[in-house]
């Protein structure tokens, strides 16, 4: 069965003197009758993936409409050259979150997390992570479980998907996944997960899902980046001892509440927003066949 | 709902709706027929069309319908494989009634001159629901082992089929039955929780007022 709300989570943990990946992990073992071996297997599995999609990243594709592709190997040189202003790390994370919004574009295979517009997120915040603290992989797939279980409570309460609830659903979502996933990697307690996980979400409460098209390309490629960093900010707030004046499960309330009053030429109709200036329009006439 | 259905799947972009669920479209249909297929005839409706080659949901389509599966990078050269395989297909538009907006009709026929028609829908998060097939209602969700019986509509078929689903161990998840009109052509569709066996499958086809038994396995099969 699974939680209704972050606070339940949090209690069990209490309760049972447990980690918060831990509870998602027994979660997962009753849900789906397996042992811990194996969910964390596959959850390897979907990790590993996430890697050698990052890895395999192709500097010279183009996605078929030609809107997306190669800018990820344009942050990567600008990282390298040291033109950032944010540092290596952000300056990573950029990079990471282009590339695999722009894999996923190219027709290659990402890992949806938690939805393929939305694929970029996670990942360049948790392998940058990975690659700059030589965390051992153990540590990293339990950073995945706590991301899992704070996006199983939104889903829940509100929704994961652009058409039902705006790219708030989306990449807010994956947005407050990785943040408490990192909140948990940079030593933070439960409180500080959830509470980087609700300042995530607040932040990104009201975007809209207007892709040029129709397609999962324009904005959603550098929307992973804006996911991505506003992850790291979160989580840093909610270590430092920063909370969410709204609690997190009004958070998410909130959300649902603010997707349900979109309209829907603002929730992946590719009617609105971008999609309707001028040049997203002129864009429109070029791809349908 | 399990942390499984958040974290993943493992799938070739852009979209899980108009790629990943359309692969599974295209090989769903595959498992139908249980042939190779010789030529597909493809109409694309709502937004399958409108949005369908930026999505790749062509290429998509194809690609299961050549036995790809939506994790499989090949998926975006599907179309120079179903040429090297003499795979024939088409595409056109098409405005099909009430239906969702990622949908398409598929007419195939393969290599052993079976043929099937169906409409189906890619429904979100790389779910897919078959709506017709062979000109009749269905509700095919694909995600359990599916039995879709043609009978005649007369007394005494479904308790029949019931009884030997039973006698094989097999259980009834759902099930449903559609008919064209009273006494005409009816369909049983039944979801069943374990696999039916070949055998199972030819004593149903010897029952007595069953003119069709099409099986679609959840084991994978690539050749036929
Ligand atoms: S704009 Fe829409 S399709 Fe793109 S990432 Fe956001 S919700 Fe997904």
């Amino acid at each position: 069965m699974s939680f209704r709300s972050l606070d339940e989570i949090v209690s069990k943990c209490e309760e049972q003197k447990k980690p918060f990946w831990r509870i998602i992990l027994e979660d997962d073992m009753e849900e789906r009758m397996v042992s811990a071996e194996e969910s964390m297997k596959l959850m390897e599995k979907l990790y590993l993936t996430m890697k050698s999609a990052d890895a395999s990243y192709d500097d010279k594709l183009m996605s078929s409409s030609r809107l997306v592709g190669q800018d990820g190997a344009r942050m990567d040189r600008a990282v390298r050259e040291g033109k950032v202003i944010g540092g290596d790390f952000i300056g990573v994370v950029i990079a990471k979150a282009l590339k695999m919004g722009e894999s996923n574009a190219c027709m290659k295979k990402i890992v949806a997390a938690p939805t393929a517009g939305s694929c970029g997120v996670i990942p360049a915040v948790l392998l940058t992570y990975e690659e700059k603290y030589q965390v051992p992989l153990e540590r990293m797939l339990e950073a995945m479980y706590v991301a899992s279980g704070i996006g199983e409570v939104i889903a829940e309460r509100a929704s994961l998907s652009g058409a039902a609830g705006g790219c708030q659903a989306e990449i807010g979502s994956a947005s407050a996944m990785a943040a408490g996933a990192l909140a948990y990697l940079n030593g933070g307690d439960n409180l500080s997960i959830i509470h980087a996980a609700a300042m995530s979400l607040k932040n990104l409460l009201g975007l809209v899902c207007d892709t040029v098209g129709g397609l999962v390309e324009v904005p959603c490629v550098k929307r992973n980046v804006v996911g991505a960093v506003n992850a790291i900010a979160s989580a840093d707030m909610a270590v430092a001892g920063i909370v969410s004046r709204i609690p997190p499960d009004e958070v998410i309330d909130a959300m649902r509440e603010v997707g349900e009053a979109l309209p829907k030429s603002l929730r992946e109709t590719g009617e609105g927003g971008l999609a309707a200036t001028p040049t997203g329009q002129e864009v429109m006439k070029h791809i349908i066949r | 709902m399990n942390v499984f259905d958040i974290m993943g799947p493992i799938m070739v972009g852009p979209s899980s709706s108009h790629t990943a669920g359309a692969v599974r479209i295209g090989y769903t249909a595959r498992q139908l027929l249980r042939e190779e297929i010789k030529s597909a005839k493809l109409y694309l409706h709502g937004s399958f069309l409108a949005t369908g080659k930026g999505h790749g949901t062509d290429k998509a389509l194809i690609a299961g319908l050549l036995g790809i599966k939506p994790d499989d990078e090949r998926i975006i050269q599907s179309f120079d494989l179903a040429k090297e395989r003499g795979m024939e297909y088409s595409f056109e538009g098409i405005e099909l009634k009430g239906a969702h907006p990622n949908s398409v009709l598929l007419k195939l026929e393969g290599v052993r001159g079976t043929q099937l028609e169906l409409v189906a829908s890619s429904i979100g998060g790389g779910l897919i629901v078959i709506n017709q097939i062979d000109g009749v209602k269905a509700d095919i969700t694909a995600s359990y082992p599916t039995l879709i019986i043609h009978n005649v509509d007369e007394p005494g078929h479904v308790s029949m089929v019931a009884t030997i689903l039973g006698q094989q161990a097999v259980n009834i998840a759902t099930m449903h039955i559609y008919r064209d009109k009273r006494g005409g052509n009816a369909v049983m569709i039944i979801e069943c929780d374990q696999e039916v066996t070949p055998d199972t499958i030819a004593m149903l086809r010897s029952t007595s007022g069953i003119k069709k038994v099409t099986y679609l396995s959840m084991e994978e099969e690539h050749e036929f």
